[in-house]
């Protein structure tokens, strides 16, 4: 087969003008065959196990990487929600865990460990509860473990219980890393119908419905549909620019889908799914924000935003969809404030507030991502934007997550900066009224009707 | 891999010497060129090469840091990828 200059010029300039990557590698272990009743043997299986899986992972990634001439960017494993696992193990918390788990991230030379997680969308077992209450000690004293908790699903309705306490946990989260500007919270996230077979942090955990040993693939490029876009010629109607991002679409996902496969088979591991998202990242020209500015909106934010949003992401999904019959995750448009140099300017300029960020995450992957909110954010009203959030995922059945960092001492108009892929948040407000009557009601929102759709 | 057939995209200000000093580390390292052309991109030289692997002791980091190497000295860049990246990307 013939392979056209035109191509082979057109995969460089996606590289490295327009910041085509793999974001991330992320291999899945399941970790039910460490549990133990004794935390030390369960701590010392869990490391074999996942140093046994993922050893070669990223000298592999490495040769990927320079075979295909393809960056990739982030290594990262995903286990077993730690919840489950360690519920048997006679311990008070699970602090122990998360440091075993940051050992085995740090001996096996990858970026990031998922699973330090739960799942209680309909109730909380003893061993859900003790793996919460050790979130904020076991993020403050570990560097790569991530962690999340599913709190809802269209199935199982709100656990506001766990609502509720999740605002105290992410408050306390801020307040063991205020000398890093809360980083604990950008590493600790809340869902509504997570899926289990995410690669991107914080969410990642190797769901029960897995198997084994499974490699995910993240592929992401804002920056070339960004490039497509304003490159279309004339004045193109939306129809015209969601069919340009489908064909885009459709050739980063190849790319993915390739480099997946690969390392799968090196690693004799199972190829699991390739998320197709467009993921930013504080690098200039690889903007979510951008594209839906590129479609013709001033400054994303603005009245029309939702709609931008809602075609953009449809159009990735479908071009990806053609791409791969592996298609997983969450895949779709990210929006994390952080991370996006477009989305940045937008606070920043006035254009983009809170509620219009949770009017966008109806259309999009995950939900408020990144954001900050005033050091003195009350707990319960943290709840109440997750709560918000929660609603949304449970009846759209979609996933939607919450990951806010109320850095403490911040207020409006501060940045707060945490480096590398994760960016700087500029602080954004909230509403002042109080919500915290209504969370203290506790219980459990029921699942909405699935009939009767409008 | 379902090959050893890479691509070899060479980008750079245009010079006397660039097509002969790239082809002799290929041969150095038994790199075979199954087809060679030039295109101009902007106004940079730009050759693309589909090269063959032959010899069964060819290593990619040794082959890729000649490469490199010989690139800094033409003030060119180098770039060499598994052609299945091309084939998956564009194609159905």
């Amino acid at each position: 087969m013939f392979i056209h200059p035109e191509e082979i010029l057109e995969t460089l300039k996606m590289v490295n003008n327009e910041h085509l990557d793999i974001r991330t590698v992320t291999m899945g272990i399941s970790l039910r065959g460490c549990c133990h009743p004794d935390m030390a043997t369960f701590n010392s299986n869990v490391y074999d196990r996942i140093l046994r899986c993922a050893e070669k992972l990223v000298r592999t990634t490495e040769e990927i990487q320079s075979l295909y001439g393809m960056p990739i960017i982030n290594r990262r494993i995903s286990v077993t929600p730690i919840a489950i696992v360690a519920e048997s193990c006679q311990a008070d918390d699970y602090c122990s865990v998360a440091e075993t788990l940051d050992r085995a991230a740090r001996e096996t030379g990858i970026d990031f460990i998922g699973g330090f997680s739960a799942l209680v969308q309909k109730g909380m077992t003893p061993g859900d509860l003790k793996l919460i209450e050790s979130i904020p000690r076991a993020l403050a004293i570990t560097e790569k473990v991530c962690s999340s908790v599913n709190l809802a699903s269209t199935k199982a309705g709100i656990n506001m219980d766990a609502v509720a306490l999740m605002g105290r946990i992410i408050r306390e989260t801020a307040r063991l890393t205020a000398d890093r500007g809360a980083i604990g919270c950008a590493k600790l996230v809340v869902f509504a119908n997570a899926p289990e077979d995410n690669p991107f942090m914080a969410g990642a955990f190797h769901g029960v419905g897995e198997p084994d040993c499974v490699i995910n693939v993240g592929v992401s490029g804002p920056g070339v549909v960004n490039a497509a876009v304003r490159g279309l010629q004339g004045s193109p109607t939306l129809g015209d620019i969601a069919e340009c991002i489908k064909k885009t679409a459709f050739k980063i996902t190849r790319m993915g889908e390739m480099v997946g496969r690969e390392v799968a088979r090196r690693l004799d591991a199972q190829f699991g799914v390739l998320d197709l998202s467009l993921a930013p990242t504080p690098a200039v020209g690889d903007s979510v924000a951008a594209i839906l500015e590129a479609m013709g909106l001033e400054s994303c934010g603005t009245h029309g935003t939702t709609a931008a949003l809602a075609l953009l992401n449809d159009a990735v999904k479908k071009g990806g969809s053609m791409a791969s019959s592996n298609v997983g995750g969450l895949s779709g448009a990210f929006i994390p404030v952080s991370e996006d140099e477009g989305m940045i300017r937008a606070v920043k300029r006035g254009s983009l507030s809170l509620d219009k960020l949770e009017a966008m995450t109806c259309v999009c992957s995950v939900g408020l991502d990144m954001v900050a909110v005033p050091g003195d954010t009350p707990a319960a009203t943290l709840s109440a934007i997750i709560a918000d959030e929660m609603a949304i995922g449970m009846i759209n059945k979609k996933t939607t997550a919450v990951r806010i960092i109320p850095a403490p001492g911040t207020v409006v108009g501060d940045v707060v900066e945490f480096g590398g892929l994760l960016g700087s948040a500029p602080v954004m407000a909230v509403h002042n009224f109080s919500a915290e009557t209504f969370i203290g009601r506790g219980g459990r929102i029921p699942a909405p009707i699935q009939a009767l759709t409008n | 891999m379902s090959s050893s057939r890479f691509v070899i995209t060479v980008i750079g200000l245009d010079r006397v010497g660039i097509v002969a000093g790239i082809s002799r580390v290929m041969a150095e390292h038994g790199v075979n060129i199954a087809d060679i052309r030039q295109t101009i991109m902007g106004d940079l030289f730009t050759m693309i090469m589909l090269a063959e692997v032959t010899s069964g002791e060819f290593g990619l980091p040794a082959f890729k840091e000649a490469m490199n190497s010989i690139g800094d000295d033409l003030g060119v860049k180098v770039i060499i990828q598994h052609e299945d990246v091309f084939r998956f990307m564009h194609r159905i």
